[in-house]
């Protein structure tokens, strides 16, 4: 194995610059080790988009997107995303404000009442139907468990998630 | 809750990791993909001093067959080890199990050894591991060693890992022709925390029958063929009941010790069955 060259340690206490690449935007901020890449996001970036449910990986509110894949922003520290592509809600819809299809097919099937959870499910399907565009009912359903929703009694989602897959395999 | 203060380095290799934790300690932890740490920080269950990231470290990244074994490094995460191709015919009891760990978003980033380091007794990977007589390769400045993992976790969230020790890899004996494996586990949402677990091995010789989140550790059954192959008989039932009370149990939140112990009872006969008859058609 290549030695390679060895990082500073970052002390605790002190703030350090993480750069990443947010939504295609290069962006930079400060943050202390202990700093969540989910409070980073938020409070830093300003990106409010993201939520913070149960903050141990649990409830699935705080998912995004590093380079490419779907994971929970409160199991991840700031300084670890440092060079990564994150992508969130906010990075779904297109430039002029057109929803994605898969936004589309959350609001035509009222897949959400308060909107908590909605970000991180949407996180997690964007992903999940790149890498599977044909899933089953039981698929979908193992990718939604991974989030808590209290409103919805989840009959709304699975709904959304079916068409959207539909929707975005006719669009190619 | 948010973590506790902590120092963090990005370990530019193995040499300098393991010289970090020869120098540190238990005062540090290796943080690999985070998905059982992180929770335990932000939950402060777990106040390191330093936290050394290895999840750079691109030669830890590998899924290889070394003779009878596959060897997978501390890097690689469950969501790549589920996406290996040899996955079904090389560790099928992992193709069977890797589904219920965590969820899709976790598997994403949670590691193979990372979950066997965190050492939680419902957790499956260590199932797996005990069940068929795996190992996991430590390395110190002191030297490498193997430990099979029922001598590797030695009870709740604790293992035989010295302070000084990075688990580098974690080696699975490759299915041979005749075995039949079998999985379920049982848990309130899939993906949550397993309320019982079980697993069950099954050769010419027999079965055997691994269950995790009823004592602290993984718990092994070993039936003779006598017994395995009458998968509904008083004698298996009198079996399981014996290997069922020896396990003890503790009550929580999800469900009593006595309640994991009748699944246990329940499930397992059908479970067993199920792998004596993939043994069948392997």
């Amino acid at each position: 194995m290549a030695e390679q060259q060895a990082s500073p340690t970052l002390k605790a206490g002190q703030r350090h610059e993480v750069s990443l690449e947010l939504n295609g935007r290069q962006v930079s901020g400060w943050a202390e080790p202990r700093m969540l890449l989910s409070d980073f996001i938020r409070h830093e970036l300003g990106a409010t988009g993201t939520h913070v449910g149960c903050e141990h990986g649990v409830c699935g509110a705080c998912t995004v997107r590093i380079d490419g894949k779907a994971v929970r922003a409160c199991l991840t520290l700031a300084v670890q995303a440092e060079g990564s592509k994150i992508q969130t809600v906010e990075g779904l819809a297109a430039a002029d404000g057109k929803l994605s299809l898969l936004q589309q097919a959350f609001q035509r099937n009222f897949a959400l009442q308060c909107g908590y959870c909605t970000p991180g499910i949407l996180m997690s399907l964007a992903h999940y139907l790149e890498t599977n565009p044909s899933p089953s009912e039981q698929q979908l359903r193992e990718v939604i468990g991974g989030h808590l929703c209290r409103c919805t009694g989840y009959t709304h989602i699975m709904a959304a998630a079916v068409e959207a897959a539909a929707a975005m395999r006719q669009a190619g | 809750m948010k973590p506790a203060q902590f120092d963090y380095v990005r370990a530019g290799s193995v040499e300098q990791a393991t010289a970090l934790l020869a120098q540190h300690g238990a005062r540090a932890r290796i943080l690999a993909g985070g998905q059982s740490l992180m929770a335990m920080l932000n939950i402060r269950l777990a106040e390191p001093a330093l936290l050394i990231d290895i999840s750079g470290l691109g030669g830890l990244r590998d899924i290889r067959i070394d003779g009878d074994w596959v060897e997978i490094g501390a890097g690689v995460t469950q969501a790549e080890l589920l996406a290996w191709p040899a996955l079904a015919t090389e560790l099928p009891l992992l193709a069977l199990a890797l589904p219920s760990v965590g969820h899709f978003q976790t598997r994403n980033r949670g590691t193979v050894c990372g979950s066997l380091a965190h050492s939680d007794p419902s957790s499956e990977l260590p199932l797996c591991l005990a069940l068929l007589g795996g190992e996991v390769v430590l390395r110190s400045q002191r030297g490498t060693r193997r430990l099979r993992g029922q001598a590797f976790q030695t009870g709740m969230l604790s293992t035989a890992r010295e302070a000084d020790e990075l688990l580098l890899a974690v080696r699975f004996p490759r299915a041979r022709a005749g075995q039949g494996f079998a999985f379920h586990e049982v848990a309130r949402r899939h993906g949550d925390f397993a309320i019982v677990a079980l697993a069950v091995s099954a050769d010419a010789s027999g079965a055997t029958l691994a269950v995790g989140g009823v004592a602290d550790t993984p718990a092994l059954c070993k039936l003779g063929l006598d017994r395995g192959s009458e998968s509904s008989g008083a004698e298996l039932d009198a079996a399981l009941n014996a290997f069922a009370w020896e396990m003890g149990g503790n009550d929580d939140l999800h469900a009593t010790a006595r309640y994991r112990r009748e699944l246990v009872r329940r499930l397992a006969p059908g479970l067993i069955a199920e792998a004596l008859q993939r043994r069948a058609s392997a």
